[in-house]
C-alpha cells in the first residue's frame, strides 16, 4: 500500500493580497485532503504559510532568518485534522517571501525522508508572487534559485506552482512580476515542476491537481510505420473521467451494539428457469445464448474461442491523411497519449521529426491498435501532432478512437437553405447573432481564456465531497448549496452577461419565439413525456396509468403544467370534472412549476412568469377553496427562497401584494384579514 | 461478475445509466423486397467481385440475403417479406399472375426473419429455374402488368401493423428503366398512369416506396424514363439521384445495411441561449459503439432461457433485504450515509438542460478534449416556434466566425461542459454526408485530464529535437503515405463481424465457420511499393543512421541475454525438481518462478498457478 504513498507540503502564500481567494484556496486544499483520505489514506501532507506576522519553523530556530513562514501543520499521514487545517488558514499581515517558504518546504521533506520515497515528495505552491524576494547573502537571486532547483532535482522532489493574478493585479511590465516569474521557471528547467498562471478564482479552483494517480501505460512497444520501420512508443491515457465514487449499500440490520459491522450488502445471483421459477439452476449449468431472430441460438464458451476475432499485438500506421477528413465529432472516447520510449533517444527524434512533418503539412495519422495481447477487438484511431514548445518535454502525439462503419448512424436531415424563408434568419436577426458570438467571448485577447478544461474543477465532485465533510461532522447536515465560484461554470458568468448586456438585448429584440399553437395539448403532452427527469413527466406517467382505470377516452384534455401555458394549463386543469383527483393534480403541478421558475431564474427572468402562475394559482384556491394549499405553499416558497438567497423574488411578492387567503375569502382558511400579509410585515422587520 | 459476462465488448468506460448513450427500442420497420425477376435481370451482366460476370438477378438476390442477414441481427423485430415479380408461377394471396411471394413454413408472409427463411432464401438461385421461373410480365397483347401486381401486393402485405408505430417500406430492385417499352401506344399510356397511380395509393398509406436500380457499363439506368414519377424524385433530386453504376454494385450491400437504422431522437431539450430566450432542440446519437447484441442465459440442459433473480444480503446478519436506500463512503474510519434523494440533488448542479455560457475560437478546442461520443442536435419548432430560425442565425455565425460554443449540460447522470460544434452540411453525389447540426462534445473537467507530457520531462534541460533535415525527410515519409480518400467509419468492425458471423453459422448449421476479412490491417503490398519504400528507408537512416536494425538486434539481443543470465543463475538456487515433489512451488514468488521458465525458454505469461503448471508440466511432473 505505502508504496505508492506521496509526501506532499502545500506553501499557501496568505499574505494580505491573497486575501480575496483564501476561501477558494482553503476549498481546493482541503478537496486534495479529502480525496487523499477517500484513495491515498497513507499519503503524508504537511502545510506551511507564509506572509503570516509570526515566524514558526525549524530552520529559523536553527539557523536564523526565515521569518514570516509559519509550519502550520508538521508533516503527518492525512486525517480529519489536516482537512480543518487547511480549511482554516490565518490571514497574513505582511507579504510574504515565497522563496524562504519554498526553502521551509525543502527541510521538513529532507529531515523526515532523507532520500526515502524518491519521486514521491511533492511541493505545492500557492502564490500571487507579486512582491519582490529578498536577496541572498552571496550570489544573486538567480544563482541562489539555481542551487535550490538543483538540491530539489537531486532528492526527487517535484514542485507545483500555481500563480494566481486577479484581473486587479494586471500592472503592465511589473518588474517584479517579471523577476519572478523568471525565477520560478528555472525550477522546470532543473527538476520536474510545472508552473501555471491563473486569473480567475474558478481556475484557482482547478489548477491544483485534488487526486495523484500514478499514470500507468496502455501499451508499450512498436509504433509499426511499415514492416521495417517501428518507433519505440509508450501509450498512457492522457484524459480519462473521474467518476462520481461509487458509494457502498448500506445495511442497518446489524445490532447497533456491533462494534465491527461491515454495515455492506452482498449481492447475490440465481439464475431460474423461465417457465418453472422454482427451479435454480447452478452456475456451471448456464449457456450463453445469443439472438438471431426470434430465436436464441446457445454457444457454449469453448465454441467461441474457437471461432473469436483474436488479433495481434500492436500498433501500426495505415497511412496520412489530411486533417479535415477527419472530422472532430467522431471522436470516440477518452483520449490516449503516445510518446517515444523516453530511454530511448532515437525514437524521440522519430516522434519529433513526424509529429513536427504533420503538423507543418497539416496531416494525421490513422492506426490500427491492438493495446493487449488477448484483447478480442481492435481499435482504428487518428493520431494526431502534439508538437511541445517547451525545451524539456519532447513532442508526442494524440491519439482519437474513431468510429467503426457499424457505429454510424445516417440520419438525413434538411439542408438550412431548403427551409422555408420564415425558419430562416432575415439581416438583421444574422447581424445580432453575429454580434453575440462574438462578443460573448470566454477567450478575449490578452486575458484568461475562462473555463478551459484544464482548469475547470467538477462541480459535482466538489459539492460532493465538501457534503462528505459536513456529514462527517453532522450527520444530517444538508446537501450544501453550489457555491459562487462553481456556479460560473454552470451559469453564465455575471460579468460577461453585464459587460454584453446591449448585444444580447439586441438579440432578444431581434427574434421572436412562441409557442405552437396548432399542437394539440395532447401531442404535447406526449412529448413532455419523454422528457425523463422532469416533474412533467413522472406525472404525466401516473396520470397515464389513471386514465386508463378511469377509462377516459378524451385525449384532447390537459393534464399537465405545460411549458409555456402553464396558466391556462392549470385553470383547465383544475376545472375538469372527470376525476376528483384533477384539483390536487393542478395544485402539485402549479407549485412545481412556481418553484421550478424560481429556481431556474436567471437574474430574476422567471419572476414575471412566476409571479403570473402564483396569482392563477391564488385564485384557482380560492375557487376551488383549497386555502391551507396555497397559504402553506406560499410559506413554503417564502422560506425556499430566503434559504436560496432569492429574496429579490419576496420583495417582487410582497411588492406585487400577493397575500395569504383569508377567512373572508375562503372558509377553511385560519388567516384572519389582518394577517394576510404577516409574511411580508415580519420580513420587513 | 456473471450479469454481463461478455467482456469482449465491454468498455469499463460505458456508464449503463446514461441513456443517452444506450440505443433505444425503436419502432419497427416493415419491409417489403420487390426483386424483379424478368429474363433481362438474368441475361445482363455486370463485372462481379471476382472479375468474373455475374447476372444482375444474382447481384440483387445476394445483397437481398446480405441485407437480411444483418438485419435479423440489428433488428429483429422488423417484419419482412421478399417478392419477385415477373415470375412463370405465381404464389400471393391475391392470386396475381407474375408475383411470387418467397416464404419458408410456418412463417407468415410478411413476418420476424427466421434461420430457415434466411436459409432457404440463401438457395433459392439454385432452384429458381424449376420452382419459380423467370418470364416478363408485361407483353404486348396482354393486360397483364406485372409491375403493377408486384407493387399491389407488397401493399396488402404492409396492411398489417399501423402506421404510427412502424415504419413501412417497399425496396424495388431491378434494371429496367422502362417497364412498358414493349407496349405501344393507349395501353402503355394506361398502364403507366395505373401503376403510378397504385404507387401513390401506397404512399398516401405511408408506404414509402424505394428503388434500387441496377445498370451495367453500357447501358445505364434511366431513372427519368419511368421511376422518378413512381418515386417522387422532382429537380434537383431527380440529378442527384442516379449513382454511378459501378460504384452502386459494390456499395449494394453496405447501403441496405445502413438503410436499416431509423431515424429518431434521443430526446428533446431546452437550450438556454441568453436573457432568457430559450429554444427547443432535439438531440440525436449519430455515432455510438455497436456491441453485440444482449446474451440470454440458457440451461445448457434444456435450452431454455433462465432469468436472474438478485438479492441483497446483509453481510453483517446474512439476512435478505429489500433494495436499501441508503449508500455510504468510508470516511474518517466512519461510514457516512447518504440517501439516494441526496445523491441525486448533489450531482442537481444546474436547472435546465443547456444552457449557453459563451464562445470561444475553434483552436481553444484541443484533441484531448474528449471523453465519449459527440452528441448531435437539430432544432425543432415542434412546440416553440422559432427556435430553428435562432439556430440557424447562431449556427451560420459560429462557422462564419470559427467559433464554438461553451455551455453547461445539465444531464441527471453526469453534468458537464460542453462544446457546440456547428457542422455545416456536406452532399455527395446527392448523398448527405454531413448534416447540418451541432455537436455537442463532451468536455473535461481538470481532474480528468492527466499531465502525461511532464512525467519524463528532461531535468537536464534539453529535449531531443528533430533537426530539418529529418523532418523535411518526415514530410517526405507523410506526403507518400497518403490515404487521400480516408472517410472516417470506412471500415468494419472484424471482432463484432465475426461475432455475427459465428452466430449466423451456428445458426444456420454452416459447416464452416466463415473467414472474417480484416479490413483495419494495413495494406502491405502498398507500403512496399517502391516510392513508399524508399522515403520510409529516408527516414530511417536520416534518424537511426545505417545501423537501426544491428541496433535493435543488439539492444534485444544484449537484453534478452542479460536476463536470461540473470535467471539462469537464480534459478539455480532451487532444487526445482525436489520443490515440486514437496509442493513447495507455491511458496516462492512470482519472480522466481518465472526466473525458471526463463532459464528454460518458456513463456512468462501468465497468472501464479499458471506459471506453476507449466514449470511441472516441464519437469514432467
Amino acid at each position: 500500500m505505502a508504496r505508492n504513498k506521496e509526501a506532499l507540503i502545500l506553501l499557501i502564500d496568505v499574505g494580505p493580497s491573497m486575501h480575496s481567494v483564501l476561501p477558494e484556496i482553503q476549498k481546493v486544499c482541503s478537496l486534495l485532503i479529502q480525496k487523499k483520505l477517500v484513495f491515498n489514506k497513507y499519503d503524508e501532507v504537511g502545510v506551511v504559510v507564509f506572509g503570516t506576522k509570526d515566524t514558526d519553523n525549524d530552520l529559523m530556530k536553527e539557523v536564523g532568518g526565515y521569518e514570516h513562514v509559519t509550519v502550520l501543520q508538521p508533516i503527518k499521514v492525512v486525517d480529519g485534522d489536516l482537512v480543518d487545517v487547511t480549511q482554516q488558514l490565518p490571514q497574513g499581515t505582511l507579504p510574504g517571501d515565497f522563496m524562504d517558504a519554498i526553502v521551509v518546504g525543502m527541510d521538513m521533506l529532507i529531515k523526515k525522508y532523507q532520500d526515502t520515497i524518491k519521486g514521491k515528495k511533492r511541493i505545492c505552491l500557492i502564490t500571487n508572487a507579486m512582491y519582490p524576494i529578498k536577496d541572498p547573502y552571496e550570489g544573486t537571486k538567480e544563482d541562489q534559485v539555481y542551487t535550490i532547483a538543483e538540491q530539489m532535482a537531486a532528492h526527487g522532489m517535484k514542485i507545483d506552482c500555481i500563480i494566481y493574478r486577479g484581473d486587479q493585479n494586471r500592472v503592465p511590465h511589473n518588474t517584479t512580476i517579471e523577476e519572478n516569474d523568471m525565477l520560478l521557471s528555472i525550477f522546470s528547467k532543473k527538476t520536474k515542476a510545472k508552473a501555471v498562471h491563473v486569473e480567475s478564482s474558478t481556475s484557482l479552483l482547478g489548477a491544483l491537481r485534488t487526486r495523484n494517480l500514478a499514470p500507468v501505460t496502455t501499451f508499450r512497444g512498436d509504433l509499426e510505420l511499415s514492416p521495417t520501420c517501428k518507433i519505440k512508443v509508450w501509450v498512457y491515457k492522457k484524459t480519462s473521467e473521474e467518476k462520481f465514487p461509487t458509494l457502498k449499500k448500506y445495511s442497518d440490520k446489524a445490532p447497533s451494539t456491533d462494534k465491527f459491522a461491515t454495515h455492506e450488502i452482498k449481492l447475490d445471483y440465481e439464475y431460474k428457469s423461465v417457465q418453472d421459477p422454482s427451479k435454480v439452476v447452478p452456475p456451471e449449468q448456464r449457456i450463453k445464448g445469443y439472438r438471431y431472430g426470434p430465436q436464441v441460438i446457445p454457444i457454449s464458451s469453448a465454441e467461441f474461442e474457437a471461432a473469436k476475432f483474436k488479433p495481434e499485438k500492436g500498433v501500426k500506421l495505415l497511412g496520412f491523411t489530411n486533417a479535415s477528413n477527419v472530422m472532430r465529432h467522431y471522436y470516440m472516447k477518452d483520449v490516449n497519449i503516445i510518446i517515444a520510449d523516453p530511454g530511448n533517444k532515437k525514437a524521440l527524434l522519430a516522434v519529433s521529426a513526424l509529429a513536427r512533418a504533420m503538423k507543418e503539412m497539416n496531416k494525421v495519422g490513422i492506426l490500427r491498435c491492438v493495446w493487449r495481447q488477448g484483447q478480442a477487438n481492435v481499435v482504428i484511431g487518428v493520431l494526431t501532432p502534439n508538437v511541445s514548445d517547451k525545451d524539456n518535454i519532447a513532442d508526442s502525439f494524440y491519439f482519437n478512437v474513431l468510429p467503426f462503419a457499424e457505429d454510424v448512424r445516417e440520419f438525413e436531415f434538411p439542408s438550412f437553405s431548403n427551409l422555408p424563408k420564415s425558419l430562416q434568419p432575415n439581416k438583421e436577426q444574422q447581424e445580432a447573432a453575429d454580434k453575440l458570438v462574438m462578443m460573448m467571448d470566454l477567450a478575449p485577447a490578452g486575458k484568461e481564456e475562462a473555463l478551459r478544461p484544464e482548469f475547470t474543477p467538477n462541480p459535482v465532485l466538489e459539492r460532493f465531497y465538501h457534503h462528505l465533510e459536513l456529514k462527517s461532522k453532522n450527520p444530517d447536515a444538508a446537501v450544501p448549496p453550489l457555491d459562487s465560484t462553481l456556479k460560473r461554470i454552470t451559469e453564465p458568468d455575471h460579468e460577461v452577461v453585464s459587460q454584453n448586456k446591449l448585444v444580447i438585448d439586441e438579440f432578444c429584440r431581434n427574434f421572436e419565439i412562441k409557442e405552437n399553437p396548432k399542437l394539440k395539448k395532447s401531442a404535447r403532452r406526449l412529448l413532455r413525456d419523454q422528457k425523463s427527469g422532469s416533474f412533467e413527466g413522472q406525472v404525466g406517467k401516473i396520470e397515464d396509468k389513471l386514465m386508463d382505470i378511469v377509462g377516459s377516452t378524451s385525449a384532447v384534455k390537459v393534464e399537465t403544467i405545460g411549458e409555456l401555458t402553464a396558466v391556462q394549463d392549470f385553470e383547465a386543469m383544475i376545472s375538469r370534472r372527470d376525476s376528483p383527483e384533477w384539483v390536487s393534480k393542478a395544485i402539485f403541478g402549479m407549485k412545481n412549476k412556481v418553484l421550478d421558475l424560481v429556481e431556474n431564474s436567471y437574474e430574476g427572468d422567471n419572476y414575471p412568469k412566476a409571479l403570473e402562475c402564483l396569482v392563477a394559482l391564488r385564485k384557482g384556491c380560492v375557487i376551488e377553496q383549497e386555502p391551507k394549499q396555497f397559504n402553506n405553499f406560499l410559506r413554503h416558497i417564502y422560506r425556499f427562497c430566503e434559504e436560496k438567497d432569492l429574496k429579490s423574488f419576496c420583495e417582487l411578492l410582497a411588492s406585487k401584494d400577493i397575500m395569504f387567503i383569508t377567512k373572508t375569502e375562503a372558509e377553511d382558511s385560519d388567516i384572519a384579514e389582518k394577517d394576510a400579509r404577516s409574511l411580508f410585515v415580519k420580513a420587513e422587520t | 461478475m456473471d450479469v454481463d459476462p461478455d467482456d469482449v465488448f465491454r468498455d469499463e468506460e460505458d456508464d449503463p445509466e446514461n441513456d443517452l448513450y444506450q440505443e433505444r427500442q425503436s419502432s419497427k420497420e416493415l419491409v417489403v423486397f420487390l426483386v424483379d425477376a424478368s429474363p433481362k435481370m438474368f441475361s445482363i451482366t455486370c463485372p462481379g467481385e471476382d472479375e468474373e460476370n455475374t447476372s444482375h438477378f444474382h447481384v440483387a438476390v445476394s445483397s437481398v440475403a446480405q441485407s437480411i442477414k444483418v438485419q435479423i441481427i440489428n433488428r429483429p423485430y422488423d417484419e419482412i417479406a421478399i417478392c419477385f415479380f415477373n415470375t412463370k408461377e405465381k404464389k400471393n394471396l391475391q392470386d396475381l399472375n407474375g408475383v411470387y411471394v418467397f416464404n419458408v413454413p410456418e412463417r407468415e408472409q410478411l413476418g420476424n426473419l427466421t434461420a430457415r427463411f434466411i436459409k432457404e432464401f440463401d438457395r433459392v438461385e439454385e432452384s429458381f429455374s424449376k420452382v419459380i421461373g423467370s418470364e416478363f410480365g408485361i407483353v404486348p397483347g396482354s393486360r397483364d402488368n406485372s409491375l403493377y401486381n408486384a407493387l399491389w401486393v407488397a401493399q396488402a402485405l404492409l396492411r398489417k401493423g399501423s402506421a404510427k408505430t412502424a415504419d413501412k417500406r417497399i425496396l424495388l430492385l431491378t434494371n429496367e428503366d422502362d417497364p412498358f417499352g414493349n407496349i405501344k401506344g393507349v395501353t402503355k399510356l394506361d398502364m403507366a398512369r395505373t401503376t403510378l397511380q397504385r404507387a401513390k395509393d401506397a404512399q398516401d398509406l405511408g408506404i414509402s416506396i424505394e428503388l434500387l436500380p441496377l445498370s451495367s457499363p453500357n447501358e445505364e439506368f434511366n431513372v427519368s424514363t419511368f421511376y422518378a414519377d413512381l418515386i417522387g424524385l422532382e429537380g434537383d433530386e431527380l440529378a442527384q439521384f442516379m449513382p454511378l453504376a459501378g460504384e452502386r454494385f459494390e456499395d449494394l450491400n453496405k447501403q441496405l445495411r445502413k438503410r436499416m437504422f431509423k431515424k429518431r431522437r434521443v430526446r428533446r431539450i431546452i437550450f438556454t441561449v441568453a436573457g432568457g430566450l430559450s429554444i427547443e432542440l432535439n438531440t440525436y446519437a449519430l455515432i455510438r459503439p455497436t456491441v453485440p447484441g444482449t446474451i440470454t442465459w440458457l440451461d445448457s440442459v434444456t435450452n431454455l432461457p433462465l432469468k436472474a433473480e438478485r438479492s441483497f444480503i446483509c453481510a453483517d446478519t446474512g439476512s435478505i433485504i429489500q433494495e436499501p436506500p441508503k449508500r455510504f463512503q468510508t470516511y474518517k474510519n466512519e461510514d457516512i450515509k447518504f440517501a439516494i434523494e441526496e445523491l441525486s440533488e448533489i450531482k442537481k448542479v444546474s436547472t435546465g438542460s443547456l444552457r449557453l455560457l459563451g464562445f470561444k475560437p475553434l483552436s481553444c478546442l484541443k484533441d484531448y478534449h474528449n471523453l465519449k461520443p459527440s452528441t448531435f442536435v437539430f432544432p425543432s419548432d415542434e412546440e416553440v416556434i422559432g427556435s430553428t430560425c435562432i439556430f440557424i442565425a447562431l449556427h451560420r455565425s459560429m462557422i462564419r466566425l470559427k467559433r464554438f460554443a461553451v455551455a453547461f449540460f445539465g444531464s441527471s447522470s453526469r453534468p458537464q461542459l460542453v462544446g457546440l460544434v456547428a457542422q455545416e452540411e456536406v452532399t455527395d453525389g446527392g448523398g448527405q454526408i454531413e448534416p447540418p447540426g451541432m455537436h455537442m462534445i463532451y468536455l473535461p473537467y481538470s481532474d480528468d485530464i492527466r499531465p502525461i507530457e511532464e512525467l519524463h520531462s528532461d531535468t537536464s534541460g534539453m529535449m531531443p529535437l528533430a533537426n530539418d533535415e529529418q523532418i523535411e525527410k518526415a514530410t517526405a515519409l507523410v506526403k507518400r503515405v497518403d490515404l487521400r480518400d480516408f472517410s472516417v467509419c470506412q471500415f468494419s468492425n472484424p471482432a463484432l463481424q465475426s461475432h455475427y458471423a459465428v452466430v449466423q453459422a451456428l445458426a444456420l448449421d454452416e459447416d464452416e465457420m466463415p473467414e472474417i476479412h480484416d479490413e483495419t490491417l494495413p495494406d502491405e503490398e502498398g507500403m512496399s511499393r517502391p516510392g513508399i519504400a524508399k522515403a520510409m528507408e529516408e527516414f530511417k537512416i536520416c534518424v537511426y543512421g545505417e545501423s537501426y536494425d544491428e541496433e535493435e538486434e543488439k539492444a534485444k539481443g544484449a537484453k534478452k541475454r542479460k536476463t536470461e543470465e540473470a535467471a539462469v543463475s537464480k534459478a539455480a538456487y532451487y532444487d526445482w525438481s525436489k520443490l515440486a515433489d514437496d509442493g513447495k512451488l507455491k511458496d516462492l514468488t512470482v519472480q522466481e518462478l518465472k526466473s525458471y521458465l526463463t532459464a528454460n525458454k518458456l513463456t512468462v505469461a501468465g497468472k501464479k498457478e499458471v506459471l506453476i503448471t507449466r514449470i511441472l508440466t516441464h519437469l514432467g511432473k
